[in-house]
């Protein structure tokens, strides 16, 4: 039997007390970051089984077309993979000598040598997120010993880093999100600065830039390491703006992130100065110093 | 409360709903994207205000903020919200015509759009999207189509003789 009117008082309390409850929920988790488990936890045992779902059509359409694709074109791809194979060899031999050549360079000046960082390829996840940030939902989690504030990149630059970590995805915040920044350096002349995110995946805004900065318009951005997060020297975006306002005291630098932000399928996990908390689990722990030199 | 019966149907069209709205479109149709979880919500409240009411709202609008990695609490305030409204009134908006139906969720979206905005806008996440009614109105103007489907199943699994 339906009743005609709900209890009404114990209605309103009830709600009162949820509203009461979010907004409490929002300080702890925005405010805090007390709140990282729970979301692991909702995300690995409800959120994933239903990201999961969504990629599937996904996931059956690029399996479809790699298996329906005729022997003729695979014969093709292979050897066009085995002609750029060759190629990066060559390079990559150059590079090698190089490599030594820097070390021993960086040893006579008693710098620290660059070591490799280890790396892992994951897969995006096709799920959309909210629309005012920018954010991506990789195939990677905590049982791939995924750390919160590892840096991501794909193969043309810095893509993001992780935010959020669930067992088996993990929710990155791309460098173009309004409310991230990666510390760079201006590859041509050293100048050091910081890019924020717009918002708009393909705009970073370069901050505290002197009007008399040493920085033009195609200019590589890298990152330089500062802050210790992103790994040193991997590129970042490049510049496409530069305005100097009279009456203002400083320059507006807009640059266009390298990495497809919007694009990329893959990308790489780099580990760069993991946590050291997790003990043991990690090879080179703590790097010593890199790029504070000056 | 919500019993196992009614459970076994609100669980499924909800889930199918956050899957909606975390389904990949195409960056010029994302602005259009209805939200899903609000407009089903609203339906159960509606139907059966006696089990699905505020604490539903809340659980599904924890569930919405983990799927879409906005601010924990955010989506289920505008949920509790809209919901507590939709209690409030239920007897009132049943009556109405689909299209007045339609026009009610409108109202109702846009309260909610308009909570998680001032939400981001208070942690510095400007909206850089101008058009932020856009939503509501795909939400409402799906509203008939989907209040005759879900009363469909509703039927189908006969959950409430009456209405």
């Amino acid at each position: 039997m339906q009743p005609l009117f709900l209890r009404g008082p114990s209605i309103t309390l009830r709600a009162i007390i949820l509203i009461a409850l979010s907004i409490g929920i929002m300080i702890a988790d925005h405010r805090w970051h007390h709140l990282e488990k729970v979301r692991g936890v909702i995300e690995s045992y409800v959120i994933y089984p239903l990201r999961y779902t969504v990629n599937l059509p996904v996931s059956f359409f690029d399996w479809m077309d790699k298996s329906l694709s005729s022997h003729q074109a695979l014969l093709e791809e292979n050897q066009q993979y085995q002609k750029a194979q060759l190629r990066y060899r060559v390079q990559l031999q150059k590079l090698s000598v190089l490599e030594k050549e820097n070390e021993r360079l960086r040893y006579m000046l008693s710098a620290s040598p660059k070591v490799g960082e280890p790396v892992l390829v994951a897969e995006l996840l096709s799920v959309d997120q909210d629309p005012y940030r920018q954010q991506v939902v990789l195939n990677k989690g905590r049982k791939d010993k995924v750390y919160i504030g590892q840096p991501i990149i794909d193969a043309w630059g810095v893509m993001g880093q992780i935010i959020y970590l669930a067992d088996s995805s993990s929710t990155a915040m791309l460098i173009s999100d309004p409310s991230h920044a990666i510390p760079v350096q201006v590859n041509r002349s050293g100048l050091r600065s910081t890019a924020f995110g717009t918002g708009n995946a393909s705009e970073l805004e370069l901050r505290y830039i002197p009007h008399n900065a040493d920085i033009q318009i195609g200019d590589l951005i890298v990152a330089s390491g500062l802050g210790q997060r992103f790994p040193p020297n991997y590129p970042v975006a490049r510049i496409v703006k530069i305005e100097r306002p009279v009456g203002e005291a400083f320059a507006t630098v807009l640059a266009e992130p390298l990495a497809h932000l919007d694009k990329s399928r893959e990308v790489l996990l780099v580990w760069h100065n993991p946590p050291v908390d997790d003990a043991g689990s990690k090879k080179n722990a703590k790097q010593p110093e890199q790029g504070a030199s000056k | 409360m919500i019993t196992t019966r009614c459970a076994q149907v609100v669980i499924p069209t909800m889930a199918v709903a956050l899957m909606l709205s975390i389904l990949p479109l195409p960056e010029w149709a994302q602005m259009f994207r209805p939200d899903w979880v609000a407009l089903v919500l609203i339906y159960w409240v509606m139907a059966m205000p006696e089990r699905v009411g505020v604490t539903v709202a809340w659980v599904f609008g924890l569930l919405l903020d983990v799927a879409q990695g906005s601010i924990l609490g955010q989506h289920a305030l505008g949920l509790v919200v809209i919901s507590y409204i939709v209690l409030m009134q239920y007897s009132r908006i049943r009556v109405f015509s689909l299209l007045q139906q339609a026009i009610v969720v409108f109202f109702l979206l846009l309260i909610k759009q308009l909570l998680v905005l001032w939400v981001n806008g208070i942690i510095g996440l400007s909206p850089s999207i101008g058009s932020y009614f856009i939503p509501s109105l795909v939400g409402a103007a799906l509203w008939p189509w989907l209040f005759l489907s879900l009363r469909n199943i509703r039927r189908k699994f006969t959950l409430t003789k009456h209405y």
